[in-house]
């Protein structure tokens, strides 16, 4: 009886804490048009979130490019097909490693960077001497951070995917010997805009999910060094799990 | 900035001398009782203390006062306008009148000395850059730290860090300022900058002040009244003289700092010191 | 603290960026219909059996695409797949009586069109009919055949060792 009882506990406290998460996000929409007002606030942020994470999504693009054009390559060699590593490619790029590995570097790098900028500002009273100055916190630290990372997140997803397919290509073409221009042409013709705007759909449904957990779990955290750590923590384990979940369930409605 | 303030929905019930009374508040977080039946009032254009043990609420007092947190019952009225009742655009209005320097300066770590100064500034008027770099420029000449404006808030010892933060809470010419431990931690040429800056700010701007501590002696030098509050209540109030020949038990272990009284030195339910040593568990 | 000039550039950057890729991605990789660069004609063919083609397929010509096969739908009169297919202009000396057949590329590849040259002097032209078609090899029908010539050479085997041994 006791782990029902315990079962139950859980299940409210997930209830409350997606209760919670919803209205800290309803709280964040209501101030958009007011904080559109001040773009240096958010272009600065996209600067903190998207521009400052280029290198790791540059790096990790061109590894991830390299292994899917090895690994492709070789698989397709087993049935005689290896001119459609371009298309295969793309597509896997395009689709799921993208917007996937994206978001999740992104929560690993900016994500947790935001909950501990903003953890810290709650420890230290920062956010509180705000309130006190009549300033709303939410309105000038929570915002502009969504904001700044819900913006950066499909950009960074495009670049990724473009550096991929240069990897995809180092490897394939200049390695493997695979036709350059067979690799592009068979890639032409089997990608479509449809499976872009896809992959463009998922990163930025995957941006609004990050940024908004990292900002929330900062903004909430207990005010100490330990509280401050744990929400970190927790920013890129719920990232990381919204992302995977809600990338199967798009990934489900957009092939229907 | 003095700005029309008052707001159109709100009441005020008395204009009186005391720019601040707290009446028979009760405030619990769950179980635990914070204040039952808490009565204060600040004087205006005084420097008032709070005093009291750790953990008896002197924070909690301020956080009422500023509108953060609401009592369970009675009222809280700043000006004749009880606090509790204000929606938040209202609360807004009323906190531009009131300074309020925390305890570790709480200074926005992204911005500079200057930045942190003007930010009140920037954020509530439209006044042009340069009328702000002169607003800036006195403010920070009055607690001694013109020269240190382009500094960031991580190169400042504690002691500057609170003079900065008492010139950001002064850059919008409060009515009220309030100090939340203000002396705890300084070395004591910095305790005695923050003890003629806060004399300064009342003599020199008649800006009503409120300091919670419990530095006995700084207090006794700058405090016109005192409040001593200890379980959910006031013990003792009056000149620093009335508090210090108190008969109270409690006022006099801590006015004198004395080890042992009603607050006891050994934490309360522990079984017997000769059984325990003798038995094997903790 | 770095200078507000540094952030907005490099923010301005990484946008660009952004969309650059974004550009290169939808332009370079996708299929681009050739209508968009280039005019072409509609030729069409009729099939008892399309196999597994799709609109967007390739249609070649001695290994060479020259068009897209643009739509492709049922005539309930005939029961017949009718194949519409986009030729690009540059090959507009395709004789009429050329035969279209529906291929697969490689073993994993998609099927595509392949017609191979005929004859006649006239050429196709724009609403012209491909006559001489080859349906898709159907794997089911593929096996069938392969199982009907085994059951019949069996039954020849089948006889002359009996008719030897009753002499």
């Amino acid at each position: 009886m006791n782990t029902f009882r315990e079962l139950f506990e859980n299940l409210r406290e997930f209830a409350v804490a997606v209760g919670a998460v919803t209205m800290f996000l309803l709280r964040m929409l209501r101030h958009l048009p007011r904080a559109i007002t001040r773009p240096s606030l958010i272009v600065e942020q996209i600067y903190n979130s998207g521009a400052l994470s280029l290198v790791i999504i540059m790096i990790c693009g061109v590894f991830i490019g390299a292994v899917v054009g090895l690994q492709g390559y070789e698989v397709l060699q087993r049935f005689g097909a290896e001119e459609s590593l371009g298309v295969g490619a793309a597509l896997a790029l395009l689709k799921e490693l993208g917007p996937v590995v994206t978001a999740l570097l992104f929560a690993g790098r900016a994500g947790t960077a935001l909950a501990s900028e903003i953890g810290l500002m709650r420890a230290t009273d920062q956010l509180t001497a705000m309130e006190m100055m009549a300033v709303d916190p939410v309105l000038r630290v929570a915002v502009p951070r969504f904001l700044g990372g819900a913006i950066s997140l499909p950009l960074l997803a495009m670049i990724f995917i473009g550096i991929g397919l240069y990897g995809v290509q180092l490897i394939a073409v200049q390695q493997l010997g695979v036709d350059a221009a067979s690799f592009w042409s068979q890639m032409r013709a089997a990608v479509r805009v449809d499976d872009v705007t896809d992959g463009l759909v998922k990163s930025c449904v995957f941006g609004v999910v990050c940024s908004l957990i990292a900002v929330y779990e900062g903004y909430t955290a207990i005010p100490t060094a330990e509280g401050v750590g744990r929400a970190t923590t927790r920013t890129v384990v719920i990232s990381a799990v919204l992302v995977l979940m809600l990338n199967y369930m798009l990934t489900a409605v957009m092939l229907r | 900035m003095q700005s029309d303030t008052t707001p159109s929905q709100v009441t005020r019930t008395t204009v009186t001398d005391n720019i601040v009374e707290i009446r028979d508040v009760y405030y619990s977080v769950g179980h635990r009782s914070i204040f039952s039946g808490l009565n204060l009032s600040i004087p205006r254009g005084r420097i008032t203390a709070v005093m009291g043990p750790s953990g008896t609420g002197k924070t909690t007092l301020l956080r009422l006062i500023t509108g953060q947190i609401r009592p369970d019952r009675g009222q809280v009225l700043f000006d004749g306008i009880d606090v509790s009742q204000l929606s938040r655009r209202e609360l807004y209005r009323l906190r531009l009148r009131m300074g309020m320097l925390f305890q570790n300066g709480a200074l926005l770590t992204d911005m500079n000395v200057f930045e942190n100064v003007a930010f009140p500034l920037r954020e509530h008027t439209d006044l042009p850059d340069a009328l702000i770099r002169n607003i800036v420029l006195t403010k920070l000449q009055a607690v001694g730290l013109r020269g240190a404006a382009r500094l960031s808030p991580a190169e400042l010892s504690g002691g500057m860090a609170r003079r900065v933060a008492l010139a950001r809470a002064m850059a919008t010419d409060p009515e009220m300022l309030i100090y939340d431990e203000p002396f705890t931690g300084l070395d004591p040429i910095s305790m005695g900058m923050i003890v003629r800056l806060v004399r300064q700010m009342n003599y020199a701007l008649g800006i009503t002040s409120i300091v919670v501590s419990h530095d006995v002696d700084e207090i006794s030098i700058l405090a016109d009244t005192s409040y001593l509050i200890s379980g959910g209540k006031v013990v003792a109030s009056g000149s620093f003289v009335e508090l210090k020949d108190h008969e109270s038990e409690i006022v006099h272990q801590f006015m004198n700092g004395l080890a042992d009284g009603p607050v006891p030195f050994h934490y309360a339910p522990a079984p017997d010191y000769f059984t325990q040593l003798l038995s094997d568990d903790t | 603290m770095r200078s507000t000039r540094t952030i907005e550039m490099s923010t301005g950057l990484f946008v660009l960026l952004g969309f650059a890729s974004l550009f290169f991605l939808v332009t370079q990789i996708t299929n681009r219909e050739l209508s968009v660069d280039s005019k072409s004609y509609d030729v069409e063919a009729r099939f008892e059996n399309i196999g597994s083609l799709k609109v967007g397929a390739a249609v070649s010509m001695a290994g060479v695409t020259i068009g897209r096969v643009a739509s492709i739908r049922l005539d309930q009169g005939v029961y017949k797949a009718v194949v519409r297919m986009k030729i690009n202009e540059t090959y507009d000396k395709i004789p009429a009586d050329s035969d279209a057949a529906i291929m697969t590329s490689g073993l994993l590849g998609g099927q595509y069109v392949g017609i191979t040259a005929g004859g006649a002097e006239e050429y196709l032209k724009n609403g012209g009919r491909i006559e001489l078609v080859q349906d898709a090899l159907v794997l089911e029908n593929l096996i069938n055949q392969l199982a009907a010539s085994f059951s019949n050479r069996g039954s020849d085997t089948g006889k002359q060792p009996a008719a030897q041994e009753t002499k």
